[in-house]
């Protein structure tokens, strides 16, 4: 009983506060973790009920594990996990090596103004949605009036049908994804290294070191710390998909599920085209549970290198 | 993350330094040799270009007439100049003024509610005297760590909510995200000192009354940004469209850009052009048209983010998510 008078005392004090945070709660409440209950649906067999939302949920039928069982049964949930994983893996090292050698190029051409040009321009991309994107790679692999065919017609060679190849697609996943963020990720490492403090260079350059070995003995082991960390995050994500990168660039295009097919576009499909709510939701479920588990893996390493920057 | 807080306080400093270099001629230990910085300038200045072309190239290409484009393709240079494809737009200005409407709406209306929601929240878990603030903050960290999924997603925003066909299903899935919580929280922490607000306090000044009228105001900075993600969030955004809406009316722009892949009829059908359009449709420039509509959603962005490049850079910088 004096538990709840306290509580109500409490709430009755920081009235102020809970009133600031009641849109946020609600909204967190409605679009957050309703949703995450809703997960049971990936052991129900989902049916509309008319009476609303719940009574459909409540209605529903219990299958069990079912659902995954038809999931890891079909050869998609390994297409799917395998490409969702791969490109990540590429992504995440691709996008390292990258965006740490633009940034230390950047931060190292002696004209300023001209690096500022540069990273404008190379964060152009990033402001563009996927659509706006997917247009762009289309002006290139039309097959009748796309810039890639005119240049093989120019060589006399036969044109190709670009989206319905699986075999290029690979390239053009990873080089687009890194087209578009390049310019974005090398901003953190830029910002790093005009913090780095200048007297390790001139220590460098009185011991006789030349630019190269400055960069390969001050630049990148002053990086090393956000490196492991930016990467280790990215690790923690290694389950989800850009749903825009791998459902507008190849346009939907059915020959290329193989290579294009990710977790994401999956659960989409399943839920727009193919009605199986049940077998979208387990995928849905298995992406969100191994996500989970891999943060908290990666968080836990992170703290063991260097507690200020774990994320919890 | 307190190294990047200790990396964009250094960074003020030293782009500073950057600054004087005109004038005294300091030493900068940044800087290739001669031979290799004219390598480097061109490999960036190609890559620069690289991320820009494809917009020119696009630019082109809406710029032409549609017989050249039959004729020889999309030509960097084509045969021949014409402005028929936005012609043709202006014909159908009904239908794109109203996906520009709608997206300038959710924008606004968006970012606005986005702003309140994230501002307040961050703002009451930051003060020590709120005795939930830890639960609070965990409310919303959980949410990075574990999703609901897309498809009970899809069934609360339709079923539970009724929003399908509604011009809030483009609003409130993108009205509070929890990053932007978590920065604004460590943004508030440092940037409005403890003792200004107990001095108002002491004057009799409400909590609400000081959000507004002390808090607000040190917070101009770290709002900006947010209001900024969020702008961008909203104009760019085709993904809530997809899953929710089907009536033509209420199409944004990025969704009607996604509808129009490669036929046109999706705007004429909406047009109502009528008897004339038998032949209206024979002279489509389709082509050059669709890639005029990517040119006039893009161009916004275009001439704008150059201006508010710096903040955004700096909003990343500030990025701190620890206690």
């Amino acid at each position: 009983m004096w538990r709840l008078k306290r509580t109500a005392k409490n709430i009755k004090k920081n009235r102020v506060w809970l009133l600031m945070t009641l849109p946020g709660l609600i909204w967190l409440i409605v679009l957050k973790y309703i949703p995450m209950f809703g997960q049971i649906l990936a052991f129900k067999d989902f049916k509309f009920h008319p009476d609303g939302f719940l009574a459909s949920i409540y209605h529903s039928e219990w299958v069990g594990l079912d659902n995954f069982r038809f999931l890891f049964g079909s050869r998609d949930a390994w297409v799917i996990t395998r490409n969702t994983v791969l490109y990540n893996l590429v992504f995440i090292v691709l996008g390292l090596v990258l965006a740490v050698g633009f940034a230390i190029v950047l931060s190292e051409i002696a004209n300023k103004r001209l690096t500022k040009v540069y990273q404008t321009g190379m964060l152009f991309p990033h402001f563009l949605s996927w659509v706006v994107v997917s247009h762009f790679v289309f002006a290139f692999l039309s097959v009748e009036r796309g810039m890639f065919n005119r240049i093989l017609e120019a060589f006399g060679q036969d044109p190709v049908f670009w989206y319905n190849e699986p075999k290029f697609w690979p390239f053009f996943i990873v080089g687009i994804s890194q087209w578009k963020g390049v310019g974005f990720n090398s901003i953190i490492y830029l910002a790093a290294i005009v913090g780095i403090d200048k007297n390790y260079y001139e220590a460098a350059l009185i011991d006789g070191a030349s630019k190269w070995q400055q960069i390969k003995h001050v630049t990148i082991p002053m990086l090393k710390p956000l490196m492991i960390i930016l990467t280790l995050l990215s690790i923690g994500n290694i389950f989800s998909a850009d749903f825009g990168l791998f459902y507008q660039i190849p346009r939907d295009s059915g020959p290329l599920y193989p290579v294009t097919n990710v977790i994401d576009t999956y659960v989409y499909r399943g839920l727009m085209s193919m009605g199986d709510i049940g077998m979208s939701t387990a995928a849905g479920l298995y992406q969100a549970t191994v996500g989970f588990v891999l943060i908290m893996i990666t968080n836990y390493i992170v703290r063991k290198i260097d507690e200020e920057n774990a994320l919890f | 993350m307190k190294s990047f807080e200790k990396i964009s306080q250094q960074t003020k400093a030293s782009s500073e330094e950057v600054v004087n270099l005109g004038k005294k001629k300091k030493y900068d230990p940044h800087s290739f040799s001669k031979k290799t910085n004219i390598v480097m300038n061109i490999l960036l200045a190609l890559f620069a270009f690289l991320c820009i072309f494809p917009f020119v190239y696009v630019i082109i290409i809406s710029l032409s007439s549609e017989q050249s484009l039959a004729m020889h393709g999309y030509r960097v240079i084509p045969q021949e100049w014409s402005l028929d494809a936005y012609r043709y737009l202006w014909m159908m200005r009904s239908q794109l003024l109203r996906a520009y409407g709608i997206t300038i709406f959710i924008t606004v209306v968006g970012t606005l509610l986005s702003v309140a929601m994230i501002s307040m929240y961050s703002y009451a878990i930051s003060r020590k005297q709120f005795i939930y603030r830890r639960q609070f903050t965990f409310l919303v960290f959980f949410t990075m760590l574990f999703s609901g999924g897309m498809v009970p997603f899809y069934i609360v925003m339709t079923q539970f909510l009724g929003l399908k066909n509604s011009i809030w299903a483009l609003i409130l899935p993108l009205a509070v995200n929890a990053f932007y919580i978590i920065i604004m929280r460590t943004f508030f922490q440092r940037s409005v000192p403890e003792a200004i607000i107990e001095s108002a306090r002491i004057d009799g000044a409400g909590e609400f009354r000081i959000f507004l009228t002390i808090v607000l105001p040190l917070a101009i900075p770290g709002i900006a940004t947010i209001a900024l993600f969020s702008t961008l969030a909203y104009w760019n955004d085709w993904f809530n469209a997809l899953l929710f809406i089907d009536d033509p009316n209420l199409i944004p722009l990025q969704s009607l850009l996604m509808r129009i892949e490669n036929n046109l009829d999706f705007i004429a059908q909406n047009a109502h052009i009528g008897a004339q359009s038998e032949s209206l449709m024979a002279s489509i420039p389709q082509d050059s048209a669709q890639m005029a509509i990517v040119v006039i959603a893009t161009l916004p962005i275009a001439l704008t983010y150059p201006f508010f490049q710096k903040y955004f850079v700096r909003g990343l910088t500030i990025g701190g998510v620890k206690e």
